[in-house]
């Protein structure tokens, strides 16, 4: 791979998380576990969708074959996704909901809190802006995280429950591979063995304060997502969200 | 009975100028009020400063005790901007 | 019109002579236009009559969730997506600004919640009707919010202030709502393919009855009505609202291209107004009784939602007194 094809496989990992897991949220309208939390868990899907836009569009100028950020979104199979497997898991019950997105914010705060410094003056812009919606949203999952945890029995119960169900899919958040090797070398993306240490580090604390235990690190992890092997959620998510342009390929605008 | 308790908000919407009130939110505690305070009613970034208040610790005066409490200062007239009259060329102040 | 039939519990109005002091001071405010306030004295009438008022208001802005979370999740372009998304949470936001106001007169949230899903509160009769196509958001956003928002810039002058304070800032944040609507339909109708356009005259065709209806049965001379007038909870008849909207909705509707399903529309010379065929007041009815094509599921859908979030709420709860008591023996 060009140093360029890198970076647009690692703009697309980005953007495709962040579009799966606010199309995992926005299924959550009118369900959510109170009114205040209908306003909270839309208010982060949109930060996500929004960021997923910024990220398509810079990686649509660099693949440069005509496609546009909706044609990367809604025309691509689950084997060209590039998203983290632990953001395609169904919101089930909403510790399930929680853990995910706790899990989830710890690499994404650290992550792109790394970005804003990118050589990359593109990634360092989006991320700049990114990281303050992602920095509100670990607040956020960490205290509900924290409030389940060390609130009443059954929300304790539900919430380890839900860290251990999820546990094998935060391998891939802190495992590298050869883009990230490369993205770290070119001076854009964040150091791996770093993220690894600020990741295990935060999620020890809050689960400590929360009263939970977590997994082992050298537990067997369930990975592939970034190299488009997915879990059998990611179909079905694709044949909602990708429905219309799909049934009516002739429509050039909506 | 409610789950969550009532809380007052209050937003300064700009600097220099007082928090208003704007209306209440229901929240487990302090915290998660100010998050909720801050998700509804400053989603087009109207504010610069939120305060969240249990509502049950406000004492209010009944709006109808008006003339008792806010009358005897109406006759204070230097109170008010109004009051006084300044040349046209002072210009706006 | 999000609160189409309201009892006020009046049988016969009262004259100035009839009422108490009391009565005759707090209607004297209201006809001088000055708002009522929390903690002004006001008739029981008065305070149950917003009571329900205020709620049917705020439940019909979380039903009407449901409807638009049917297509969230398959909205055809990021923007649609992003638009829609926005236009949601402005939604759950205006059902909390409601049910805060509603607060101040002494009602309980949770209790006015609980009777919604026990069927014994009202909401808005158009969120009973399915969204089948992609249109229908556009639609919705065009003629349902354009139909609301007919109502509420009136109800921005509703005698009871912190009613009419909610309502100036739903007004202000839901300008963008009816055009947004407008516009999805528009493009789809100027560059759209044939699919597409005959997917807008579709979600028009079922829309357009169950938008007029959201205004409420003819004004009778009914004491309710009356009553509410008086008072300044409403400020403008059923019939009155209903004449605007369509007389504003008619041009844009010429401007698509597209027609309603009413052979008798047609504009009035001599009126000023457009004429309109008889609206099916039994479906009207029947909706509201609870008969009809989603009633059912999205009261379910509301009441599982918070049913089954209650352990989470309690969790808070629970979180909140542990913290207050470490607190209080650290100190």
């Amino acid at each position: 791979m060009t140093q360029q094809e890198v970076l647009q496989e690692y703009l697309l990992r980005l953007a495709d998380s962040d579009m799966i897991l606010g199309q995992r949220l926005s299924e959550l309208t009118g369900k959510a576990p109170a009114v205040e939390e209908e306003l909270a868990v839309m208010n982060v899907a949109l930060d996500l969708v929004g960021q997923a836009r910024n990220w398509y569009e810079y990686a649509a100028e660099l693949i440069n074959d005509g496609r546009d950020a909706d044609k990367l979104v809604f025309l691509r199979d689950a084997h060209e996704y590039r998203n983290l497997l632990m953001v395609e898991q169904p919101n089930d019950d909403y510790a399930v909901t929680m853990a995910r997105q706790f899990f989830f914010d710890v690499w994404h705060y650290f992550t792109l809190k790394s970005l804003v410094n990118a050589s990359d003056e593109r990634v360092a812009t989006i991320a700049a802006k990114a990281v303050k919606e992602a920095t509100y949203h670990l607040r956020r999952s960490s205290e509900w995280v924290k409030r389940m945890g060390d609130g009443t029995e059954e929300s304790h119960r539900r919430i380890q429950d839900a860290f251990n169900l999820l546990w094998r899919f935060t391998g891939e958040l802190i495992t590298p591979d050869e883009v990230d090797h490369a993205m770290f070398k070119a001076g854009i993306g964040p150091d791996p063995e770093q993220i690894k240490q600020d990741w295990f580090g935060m999620v020890r604390e809050v689960a400590a304060q929360a009263t939970l235990t977590v997994g082992e690190e050298d537990a067997w992890m369930y990975m592939g997502g970034k190299r488009g092997e997915h879990t059998e959620h990611l179909g079905h998510i694709l044949a909602v969200m990708q429905f219309l342009p799909r049934a009516y390929p002739d429509a050039t605008t909506w | 009975m409610s789950e969550w308790r009532l809380y007052e908000v209050f937003v300064r919407s700009k600097h220099g100028l007082n928090h208003k009130h704007v209306g209440s939110v229901h929240a487990a505690d302090n915290e998660m009020a100010m998050e909720n305070a801050r998700e509804l009613y400053t989603r087009r970034n109207e504010g610069v400063s939120i305060w969240v208040v249990p509502s049950e610790t406000i004492t209010a005066s009944a709006s109808d005790e008006k003339e008792i409490l806010f009358d005897p200062s109406e006759d204070k007239v230097y109170r008010h901007a109004s009051f006084y009259k300044l040349p046209d060329e002072v210009g706006h102040m | 019109m999000y609160a189409q039939m309201v009892e006020t519990g009046t049988k016969r109005l009262k004259t100035l002579e009839e009422m108490s002091p009391e009565e005759r001071d707090f209607q004297e405010k209201v006809d001088a236009e000055t708002k009522i306030e929390a903690k002004n004295w006001m008739p029981d009438g008065y305070r149950k009559t917003l009571i329900r008022q205020i709620s049917q208001h705020a439940h019909s802005e979380i039903v009407g969730m449901l409807p638009e979370g049917n297509w969230v999740t398959r909205a055809p372009t990021l923007k649609r997506k992003l638009q829609l998304m926005a236009k949601i949470q402005d939604e759950a936001g205006h059902g909390l600004y409601l049910y805060s106001a509603m607060e101040t007169l002494g009602a309980d949230r949770d209790e006015e919640i609980q009777k919604l899903h026990d069927g014994k509160a009202k909401y808005s009769s158009i969120f009973n009707y399915p969204t089948l196509n992609w249109a229908d958001m556009g639609a919705v956003g065009w003629l349902v919010d354009g139909a609301a928002i007919v109502n509420q810039v009136v109800l921005q002058r509703t005698s009871y202030g912190p009613y009419s304070r909610a309502m100036v800032r739903i007004c202000k944040e839901e300008s963008f709502h009816q055009r947004q609507g407008y516009q999805i339909l528009l493009d789809m109708m100027r560059e759209g393919t044939q699919e597409q356009k005959d997917m807008v005259q579709d979600a028009i065709n079922r829309l357009w009855w169950p938008a007029l209806m959201m205004f409420g049965p003819h004004d009778d001379e009914s004491p309710n009505s009356q009553q509410s007038m008086v008072w300044k909870i409403k400020r403008k008849s059923n019939d009155e609202l209903r004449q605007m909207f369509i007389d504003q909705t008619i041009p844009q509707l010429e401007f698509l291209g597209c027609t309603v399903p009413d052979p008798d529309l047609k504009w009035n010379e001599e009126r000023g107004h457009y004429d309109f065929g008889d609206i099916n007041w039994k479906e009207f009815y029947d909706v509201l009784k609870g008969n009809g094509p989603c009633n059912r599921e999205r009261i379910a859908t509301r009441k599982k939602a918070i049913d089954d979030g209650a352990w989470v709420r309690e969790a808070a709860v629970a979180y909140a007194a542990k913290q207050k008591q470490r607190a209080d023996k650290a100190a």
